[in-house]
């Protein structure tokens, strides 16, 4: 299963993007309820998400981002069928690429 | 067979460089001092900030303590360079900081989470200068307020 989720939605002028990505997004003060150790930080600090090759957006995040992010976006003028990309690097440093090729159809 | 040893050498070093260069990571550097405790404070203090009503948010009026709160920016400002979302109590205030490009509407949602009430702060970056706007979220046990 992919760990991001993306929906597009076509507006009047633009193009909704939603993203939700599944990820503990640990902050590290969180205490492990059967060890009582603390768990491990492990959050996701830079989001790329770029249409047609080009970076439209990058988001820097940080604790108070809860567990399973979810953003969105409106583009401009956004076609059927333009490429949109999101990729996420967390502190861990684990990266992963997700191509959506149909994005920006109406739905 | 020197020649040939020194072109693969050569062409494994291009390689190499060329891969680290296109990975995607690469793309912008996670900012460690913008996730400090007291930024609020200390960053911003001797700034010159606008108070705007040009810049509108979206949230619920009382949450629950550490759930998910989702909030929606929008903005009529121009040139638009970033929207920086910040929850002034929390530890780390800084939820989250959004390069935007041209290509986007002044257009935000994200999700954030709190853990005592207090005001959400935007911070609107235009080629102008620094815009602010507030809100209020009461944090109350269970969530359920009159």
């Amino acid at each position: 299963m992919s760990s991001i989720k993306i929906r597009s939605k076509r507006l009047k002028e633009s193009t909704q993007i939603r993203i939700l990505i599944s990820h503990p997004m640990e902050h590290g003060n969180n205490q492990d309820k059967i060890t009582n150790q603390l768990i491990l930080a492990h959050f996701i600090r830079i989001l790329t998400v770029t249409c047609n090759h080009k970076v439209v957006v990058s988001c820097e995040m940080g604790d108070s981002t809860p567990k399973d992010p979810y953003l969105a976006f409106m583009l401009k003028h956004g076609k059927t069928g333009d490429k949109i990309t999101v990729n996420w690097l967390d502190n861990l440093g684990h990266t992963i690429t997700h191509n959506f090729p149909q994005c920006g159809t109406v739905r | 067979m020197a020649n040939r040893r020194e072109f693969l050498k050569k062409t494994a070093v291009f390689t190499a460089s060329a891969l680290v260069i296109r990975s995607p990571s690469l793309y912008a550097q996670w900012p460690a001092d913008d996730f400090a405790p007291h930024l609020l404070d200390e960053g911003i203090a001797n700034k010159e900030i606008i108070d705007t009503d040009k810049i509108e948010i979206k949230l619920p009026k009382i949450a629950e303590k550490d759930a998910a709160i989702t909030i929606t920016v929008t903005s009529s400002l121009e040139h638009i360079q970033n929207i920086a979302i910040f929850v002034e109590k929390n530890p780390i205030p800084l939820v989250a900081k959004f390069n935007l490009s041209p290509e986007l509407d002044a257009f935000v949602s994200a999700r954030l989470k709190m853990t005592e009430t207090s005001n959400v702060i935007v911070l609107v970056k235009t080629y102008d200068g620094l815009y602010r706007a507030k809100e209020q979220v009461k944090i109350i046990l269970g969530g359920c307020g009159i």
